[in-house]
């Protein structure tokens, strides 16, 4: 424990040196070879199996965790990377327990479902290791493509055009690529750089090029790139943050959610991250539950999350709830920000007001709590911005605020095509965003090829 | 509670499980832990002429898994004990004067010639043990010496050896038999001639149990060459069961005492040789993967399941099963069955399904109103029983007979309560003519 355990205020170095090496590790430690053989041994082989269907990218499950079990797991690897080159990332974040593993057969049978997501990590990680490259490029098509935004989707589908022998660029607004897997994963699910050694993985395959600081609307616009390339895939993500909507939340204190997260996930020393000694989380989803373990991880002595409806409408899931829990985070109910009460500036605590439903519609009752505060986390939400694509000339529609595309994900725009966060009707989830970049870019290759 | 105390062919102990000839029983020390833990008697390690065997120094046993990497199959190159003889009776004398109610019974192998066993008996007598077992088993290694197996194949040798040693021992003769022979009755139906006491079965079976793919050694591998060694384990008993069962039923043999060996690995699979003709049962590879003390659930698990079902002492239940084995030609071809699923103890994990649609008759959805669910049906189900082998859940698929008067919906036609065989059926090209 550091000596600035108990201060009050927003400081850094709470901790001790081996605090914040164990309490950053690995949240889920590999399988290793023994493990991974006990566990794969559980797997039924199911035909048309659950798990696979529950899996947004439709990994054959079953056929990946025979390989394991029969000693072969870059036969395995390479049955995740056909359906999901970035297996790896999802086999470390993918809230399982509301995807393939709910779905297995023996939660049904047991409530202990095949622990397939660390399978997978089992897999993938020994043909990374391996440096193990499956894939090879197709003869050049003389065909190009712009990818805008270097997250998952973007990956995915680069990956899947450079297979198919077309030249990609990926644009990337920030120094990074990774999307989120770089700036907004939790730091417990992906550490030891994972995701920078991730991206090396994918396009190792060649005939992908990432400009990292180039940003649409910035240095790029949509029609110049439709203009240039032979086709565009928009994998931007969600840039904005829902406002707080409470009085006062200009104060100092008050922050996002996702830029702090960033700003630890690129921290090279986490002692040298300020943190608040008492910290509301504003929020009911993944993030809120991330930003809240996280502050307790970096010392926080009091983290509690406040949702404005009930346990049951959260967006995070049972699982992601209980470790919040695990880790001391207090999580409340029906309590929504009223009023940020500021001193000198500064929050020094949060005034929260009672909600109901009545009717269907959350009201709030009039009555009021006050939570003392020396931090306040926004986790209300992302929201795709889209000014970056408004450039002269024709617009890219949209749906509830994000980007409109059909089942291929073709936007309105010839040419353009979209995946991830960015499109309306998606779930928010590294996994999906791959499928769609992956699909999408299976619907850019026969436009251009037919 | 159930008397389970055993009387084998004169050899009193006070449980049917003894431990079969083998590395649990090749020293004082090991016998005398499976004593204190509980095992009925022993039959000690194989004893040959000094001086002794060598055995190899590299692997000597090689295996198969399952899940889980839970042993299945067992093999072995090891010979009869490589340690003096002396020492041997020595120790043999000394346990059973410290342990006189268990049974001892001593396991012999000397060369083919009467001389070597007239020298041999006396000394084993003088150790007071309760009788010798022949082994006429071991596949490797001594059969290239003309023991073993070499002598178990041939039913002359077998008859003969069994004579001499009845004429020069006053001990009772127990004959193991190997199972390295095209039909097993012929073995027993010689030591029956010879006039054996009893015959012990199966020995182990000839078995590689692999290859190391990186130096293409067979398995287990010696300074990367292999030899066939003898398998044994769960993955045997069905085939020592069947031995076991066609020398209780057969009409020579009959009545003839026999010790049950071959996968023994729990109290249910002591009371299905017993139902099967065996008088007791002797056990190597379970105690071998788990120790001795797995012999006190064998203990409490056989008297549970006696008291339970109304069995007062072995002999209720020894034999109980032989009356019901019989041959292909004389099942009930009017039985009808067909496979049911319990859909609340469905998973639906649809191994069933894929079994039958791929390999077998087609008789199981995979969906039911666009719905996941798997259910029999009866129009194509021949009643194979490969759904029920193949689901996870024990108990989810059920075979049921079909009543008599009720139409199978596959054949179309009434079930007939009558009972009727491939003997009289008129396809059977030599069917006995009707009356
Ligand atoms: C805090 C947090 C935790 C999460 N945890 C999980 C989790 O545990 N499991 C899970 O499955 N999902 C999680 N998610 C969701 C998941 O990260 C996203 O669904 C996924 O990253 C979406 O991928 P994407 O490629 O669409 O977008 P992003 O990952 O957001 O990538 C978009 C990329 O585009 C770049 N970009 C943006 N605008 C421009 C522009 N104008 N020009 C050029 N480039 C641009 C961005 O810099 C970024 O690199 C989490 C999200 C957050 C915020
Ligand atoms: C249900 C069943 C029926 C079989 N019928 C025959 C047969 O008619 N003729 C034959 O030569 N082998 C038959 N076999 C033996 C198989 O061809 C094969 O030799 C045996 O199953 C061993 O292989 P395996 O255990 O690796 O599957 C049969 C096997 C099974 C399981
Ligand atoms: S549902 Fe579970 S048991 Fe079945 S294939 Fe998938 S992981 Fe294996
Ligand atoms: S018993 Fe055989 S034929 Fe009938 S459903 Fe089962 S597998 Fe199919
Ligand atoms: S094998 Fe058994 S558990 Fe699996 S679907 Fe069939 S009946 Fe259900």
């Amino acid at each position: 424990m550091g000596d600035r355990q108990h201060q009050d205020g927003i400081v850094a170095g709470r901790l001790s040196a081996e605090d914040y090496a164990r309490n950053f590790a690995d949240l889920h430690p590999p399988l290793d070879a023994h493990e991974a053989r006990v566990e794969a041994d559980r797997c039924y082989f199911c035909y048309d199996a659950p798990c696979m269907h529950a899996c947004p990218t439709s990994i054959d499950i079953p056929m990946f965790i025979r390989q394991i079990a029969t000693g072969d797991p870059l036969g395995s690897a390479k049955t995740i990377f056909d359906q999901n080159i970035l297996g790896g990332m999802c086999a470390r974040v993918c809230p399982t327990e509301t995807l393939c593993e709910e779905a297995c057969v023996r939660e049904e049978a047991e409530g202990k479902p095949v622990q397939i997501g660390r399978l997978q990590r089992y897999a993938t990680d020994a043909a990374m290791a391996a440096g193990r490259q499956f894939y090879e490029r197709a003869a050049p098509t003389g065909r190009r493509v712009a990818v805008v935004g270097a997250g998952p989707a973007g990956l995915a589908c680069a990956h899947r055009l450079a297979m198919h022998g077309h030249a990609v660029t990926i644009y990337e607004a920030r120094e990074k690529p990774g999307g989120l897997n770089e700036y907004g994963i939790a730091a417990y699910k992906t550490p030891g750089g994972f995701a920078q050694a991730e991206v090396d993985y994918v396009t190792a395959i060649g005939g992908i090029t990432i400009e990292n600081g180039k940003a649409l609307g910035r240095e790029l616009s949509l029609t110049g790139l439709a203009h240039d390339f032979d086709a565009v895939f928009l994998a931007m993500g969600l840039s904005g943050v829902n406002a707080l909507k409470a009085q006062g939340e200009e104060a100092g204190g008050v922050e996002n959610a996702v830029d702090y997260i960033a700003h630890l996930r690129q921290a090279s020393d986490l002692s040298a991250l300020p943190i608040g000694r008492r910290v509301v989380v504003i929020g009911g989803g993944m993030t809120a539950i991330d930003i809240a373990v996280q502050a307790r991880l970096l010392g926080a002595e009091e983290v509690t999350i406040c949702y404005r409806r009930g346990k049951e409408h959260m967006n995070a899931s049972l699982w992601e709830q209980d470790l919040a829990a695990s880790k001391g985070v207090v999580i409340r109910h029906w309590l929504q920000p009223r009023r940020i009460v500021a001193e000198g500036g500064r929050v020094k605590a949060i005034e929260l007001e009672y909600t109901a439903l009545s009717e269907g519609r959350l009201t709030g009752t009039g009555e009021t709590l006050t939570l003392k505060a020396d931090q306040v986390f926004k986790a209300i939400g992302q929201t795709f911005e889209p000014a970056a694509l408004n450039g002269s000339g024709e617009t890219v529609a949209l749906e509830g605020g994000r980007i409109r595309v059909d089942a291929e994900g073709r936007t309105s725009m010839p040419k353009v095509w979209a995946g991830g966060d960015c499109v309306a009707g998606g779930d928010d989830l590294t996994v999906s965003a791959v499928a769609q970049g992956r699909d999408a870019a299976e619907s850019i290759h026969r436009a251009l090829m037919g | 509670m159930a008397d389970i105390r055993s009387n084998f062919v004169g050899i009193k102990s006070p449980n049917p499980f003894w431990l079969a000839s083998a590395p649990p029983t090749d020293k004082a020390y090991n016998v005398e832990r499976a004593f204190k833990a509980g095992w009925g008697g022993v039959v000690w390690k194989t004893l040959g002429e000094n001086p002794p065997v060598v055995n190899v120094n590299g692997p000597r046993y090689g295996a198969i898994w399952g899940a889980d990497r839970r042993l299945l199959g067992f093999n072995n190159i090891e010979l009869i004990t490589d340690r003096d003889l002396y020492v041997n009776l020595r120790e043999i004398k000394q346990v059973k004067k410290t342990w006189p109610d268990r049974a001892l019974v001593v396991s012999l192998m000397v060369p083919c010639q009467e001389e070597a066993w007239k020298t041999i008996l006396p000394l084993v007598e003088e150790t007071e043990a309760d009788g010798i077992e022949l082994n006429f088993g071991c596949p490797h290694g001594m059969s290239e010496r003309g023991m073993g197996s070499a002598v178990g194949q041939v039913p002359e040798y077998v008859e003969m050896v069994v004579r001499w040693c009845k004429q020069n021992t006053r001990m009772p003769v127990i004959t193991k038999l190997t199972p390295n022979i095209t039909d097993i009755r012929k073995p027993a139906r010689a030591a029956h001639a010879g006039g054996t006491d009893a015959v012990s079965l199966i020995n182990t079976i000839n078995s590689i149990t692999g290859v190391d793919l990186d130096n293409f050694a067979p398995q287990p591998a010696i300074d990367g060459k292999g030899t066939h060694g003898g398998y044994c384990g769960p993955a045997v008993k069905p085939i020592a069961l069947n031995m076991v069962a066609e020398i209780a039923r057969d009409p020579e043999t009959r009545g003839l005492p026999i010790s049950g060996i071959g996968g023994v690995t729990t109290w249910r699979d002591a009371a299905e040789f017993l139902a099967l003709g065996a008088g007791n049962v002797q056990v190597c590879t379970a105690a071998m993967t788990y120790g001795f003390k797995i012999v006190q659930e064998m203990i409490e698990g056989l008297k549970n399941w006696m008291d339970a079902k109304g069995h007062a002492s072995l002999d209720d239940v020894i034999g109980r099963a032989v009356p019901n084995v019989t041959d292909w030609q004389y099942l009930n071809l009017n039985y009808v069955t067909k496979a049911r699923i319990d859909q609340d103890l469905c998973i639906k994990c649809g191994r069933c399904h894929i079994a039958c649609e791929d390999t077998s008759h087609q008789a199981i959805t995979s969906q039911v109103n666009g719905e996941r669910r798997f259910e029999v049906i009866e129009e194509e189900c021949v009643g194979c029983n490969l759904c029920v082998n193949v689901c996870p859940v024990e108990g989810c698929i059920e075979m049921v007979p079909l009543a008599a008067g009720s139409l199978d919906k596959r054949t179309g036609k009434v079930v007939s309560g009558d009972y009727a065989n491939w003997t009289t059926h008129p396809n059977n090209p030599m069917k006995v003519a009707a009356e």
